[in-house]
């Protein structure tokens, strides 16, 4: 289910004949193309050695950005990231797997 | 009930993805998140126009992996209504193939306390198949913090303002899961963003019943309740062991506690104090208003005890 | 034109609430979504026990307000179904606020719609201030004289709406009590023909279509919105030419032909009457009269007001002495009815006008009768003749 997304569609404003008929948008998942990681003050860091992949900060994660590979956690998606602090506040506190830091 | 490993290693990948534009901390995405990763099955999204809809749908961007409808603001459960009413009768007529398509519809504690409470009443009625999910954060918050029929008593709002003679909202939350309770729908449930595995419970238990069921959950915004983004999940967390806002569902007209914190109960004031929007109460000569809200409170625990204890007997 | 005997069509007798009804039971609508007023309660009343008949298969949602009515039609339709209600006046106000959304979205709703007028004062009887309440909504306008247009309307507007060109919701109206409760003969098309007519609904996208799942309703910025109004704009246009074509193959296959505007005995009149819905009929009685007495009068009949039919009404106009428009209702704007300032707009850039003139009427359900609309042609005359123009908008039948 991974849709490949045009870049262009979303840099250029489109005109009114491009435009799907009745104001409906076909790209699903489409906001992937904002990045909301700019936002940031403040930015996760995940300590891979500490994780124990008990998925909590993924649950919590307004922004899903808790990446997942390999039925395991694997980082923080840092294009959309912003920096709320949830996932090192919901990490347990004896894994302390995530760390917050000033965002670079 | 589905771990959180299997919820988030799913091959089709999240249903609601990020890049969305709600505050940094919001409470609401991952109520959405958890609940379309609960659903197995074909599901439609009819959204009530407020934060979660506007944040999440701006032109040409979506986060949504489903198909999702917004119409407008108080009518996402009619909309709804609709959406089901179509997929049964182009299926009845033989026009579509049957795939077990479901229904989900939202709004916020405006969209659905108050501006959308008609049409989710009829809704409910009428017995669609449908869940529909209120994330409710206590205030009109998409349009900057006024005062809803779900705001708790003495909150701050834009427009139920602390003045010099005014402390805030002077009237109590609408208990709306009772509301809903009286529609004789086979399931109604009351739990909070912050507790995934109670959230994601009830999500699947709603979608195991064929019919219109009612969740309402508690979510934090860190703009209105003036809290820190990182205290997001504590603190829908500490609303349930305050009682303020107790886990429980019903089932047929049952009710059951989901989780009773015993002595974990803590004081309503543990909660209130983390929140700017209840600063005032916490000033010398508002004792009395604090203690109004902690008898409220303990009043309103007692008797939904009561109410559980009374259906846990019953056959 | 040639019209075919083949298809023998029935003769009943029907209101135009029931008429409206029966050509919704040949549609046989995927999705019906209503809710009771007066005078459009019976409509989906009627509809609502071919349902429990069986005698279609539409999934009948009895919603608890016009609102939800028009918001379930919209979530029908986008998920693939053809969606209709009915409704009138105060109902039709609730609905405003989803009838642009709708459009916007390209939803093809038809709705039976019956004329009355908006409170306050409450009252339950006919004229077109709902109607024109909601002129701007997007939606394709069309007025019927009498019960058997309302009938071929009901079936032509499922065509037009669904035009690929168009993608517009439509409301058919018939007038309050006067046509909606009063029986009349007509002749319907047997089911199989109506059904043809309609032909199956192809929806252009629907939210059940899980494999590519779009998002519908979106909020647009600043960088969109123009965009996505200008198409639904060109699609008004777009309309006025599918309406003509539709009308005239109704015409070939069942031998009544439909254009936007009926043209009445215009060809040599020097001065006309403009008006909608009934009292087009009381009109042609007049118009009949008087050209026994050797007046050189007319009617034209807007029959489609939404999509405005600017470039037909200016070529149908022009070469008239003057015109009287009648309305039946005020648009509150300091300068008459909307049909009349909407008519001076289609003549303004033309090079011969006639004079025009305004008379609101029939407020509340008052009747017009043979003579006001006599007097009013007998004022025209006057003015063709070089008389003052005298007072441009003025009140018929109303104790002043």
């Amino acid at each position: 289910m991974t849709t490949t997304l045009n870049e262009e569609k979303y840099t250029a404003n489109l005109s009114a004949s491009e435009l799907p008929e009745g104001g409906i948008w076909t790209e699903a998942g489409s906001s992937l193309m904002r990045k909301t990681g700019d936002w940031k003050v403040e930015q996760p860091v995940w300590d891979k050695t500490k994780c124990i992949s008990c998925f909590t900060c993924w649950a919590y994660c307004p922004d899903s950005c808790l990446k997942v590979e390999n039925g395991r956690v694997a980082g923080v998606d840092y294009d959309h990231c912003k920096g709320c602090g949830i996932c090192a506040n919901v990490c347990p506190p004896k894994v302390s797997a995530l760390t917050m830091e000033k965002a670079r | 009930m589905a771990t959180l490993k299997e919820l988030a290693t799913q091959p089709a990948g999240e249903k609601f993805v990020g890049g969305h534009t709600s505050c940094a901390g919001c409470g609401y995405p991952n109520i959405f998140r958890l609940a379309l990763a609960a659903v197995k099955d074909p599901v439609v999204v009819v959204g009530a126009t407020g934060c979660c809809e506007v944040n999440t749908s701006i032109f040409p961007y979506t986060s949504w992996k489903v198909p999702f409808l917004h119409n407008a603001f108080e009518n996402s459960a009619a909309t709804c209504s609709g959406v089901e009413a179509a997929y049964y009768s182009l299926l009845k007529s033989g026009k579509i193939q049957e795939n077990n398509t479901r229904f989900i519809a939202f709004g916020g504690d405006g969209g659905t306390y108050d501006i959308g409470l008609q049409s989710l009443s009829g809704a409910m009625e009428r017995g669609h198949d449908m869940l529909y999910i209120c994330y409710d954060n206590g205030a009109y918050m998409n349009t900057g913090i006024q005062r809803s029929g779900a705001t708790p008593r003495y909150a701050n709002t834009t427009t139920a303002p602390v003045g010099k003679v005014k402390p805030g909202k002077m009237q109590k939350k609408k208990d709306l899961a009772k509301i809903m309770v009286g529609h004789n729908v086979p399931y109604v449930a009351q739990t909070i963003a912050g507790n995934a595995q109670d959230l994601v419970k009830k999500v699947e238990k709603a979608m195991s019943i064929r019919g219109p069921k009612f969740l309402v959950v508690l979510a934090t915004c860190p703009l209105g309740w003036q809290t820190k983004t990182q205290d997001t999940v504590k603190l829908t967390r500490l609303a349930v062991d305050a009682c303020f806002w107790p886990l429980y569902e019903v089932e047929n007209g049952k009710y059951k506690l989901s989780y009773d914190p015993k002595d974990k109960k803590i004081p309503v004031a543990d909660w209130l104090k983390l929140q700017g929007r209840f600063k005032h109460l916490f000033k010398p000569g508002n004792e009395q208003l604090l203690a109004e809200v902690q008898a409220e409170v303990d009043k309103d625990w007692a008797d939904l005890k009561a109410l559980c204890e009374f259906h846990s007997k019953q056959v | 034109m040639t019209v075919s005997t083949e298809i023998k069509q029935l003769v009943v007798a029907k209101t135009g609430n029931e008429a409206m009804a029966e050509a919704m039971r040949q549609i046989n609508p995927d999705v019906v979504a209503a809710y009771p007023i007066t005078p459009a309660t019976e409509i989906a009343q009627i509809f609502s026990s071919f349902v429990s008949d069986g005698l279609v298969n539409t999934e009948m949602v009895t919603v608890e307000s016009e609102h939800s009515a028009m918001s379930a039609c919209v979530g029908s339709a986008a998920a693939g179904a053809r969606a209709m209600t009915a409704t009138a006046a105060q109902g039709l106000m609730l609905m405003a606020e989803i009838l642009p959304i709708a459009a916007a979205l390209r939803l093809p709703i038809v709705m039976p719609e019956v004329n009355r007028t908006i409170s306050g004062p409450i009252n339950i009887h006919c004229d077109h201030s709902d109607t024109m309440f909601c002129r701007d909504s997007g939606w394709i306008q069309i007025f019927s004289e009498n019960t058997q247009e309302a009938y071929d309307n009901v079936l032509q507007a499922i065509r037009i709406a669904e035009h690929a060109r168009v993608r517009l919701p439509a409301l058919v109206t018939t007038d309050g009590f006067i046509i909606s409760h009063a029986m009349e003969t007509i002749k319907i098309l047997p089911d199989e023909e109506a059904s043809a007519f309609v032909g199956a609904y192809r929806a252009n996208y629907s939210v059940l279509d899980n494999a590519n799942p779009i998002t519908v309703g979106s909020i647009d910025l600043q960088n969109y919105y123009f965009e996505h109004r200008l198409p639904m704009i060109n699609a008004l246009n777009e309309a006025k030419a599918v309406i003509k074509q539709v009308g005239r193959e109704f015409g070939e296959k069942y031998g009544r032909a439909y254009d936007l505007l009926e043209k009445y005995k215009l060809e040599d009149a020097e001065v006309a009457i403009v008006c909608l819905g009934s009292t087009a009929g009381t009109t042609k009685d007049v118009v009949d009269t008087l050209r026994a007495r050797g007046q050189k009068i007319g009617l034209l009949k807007i029959r489609v007001f939404r999509p405005f039919p600017v470039e037909d009404i200016a070529a149908a106009l022009g070469g008239l002495k003057a015109v009287a428009v009648l309305d039946r209702s005020d648009a509150l704007s300091g300068y008459g009815g909307p049909v009349f300032t909407e008519v001076c707009s289609a003549l303004f850039n033309s090079a011969a006008r006639p004079k025009v003139i305004n008379y609101v009427y029939g407020l509340g359900g008052r009747d017009i009768d043979l003579h006001m609309l006599e007097a009013v042609f007998m004022r025209l005359l006057k003015i063709k003749d070089g008389g003052d123009l005298g007072q441009i908008v003025d009140y018929l039948g109303v104790r002043k």
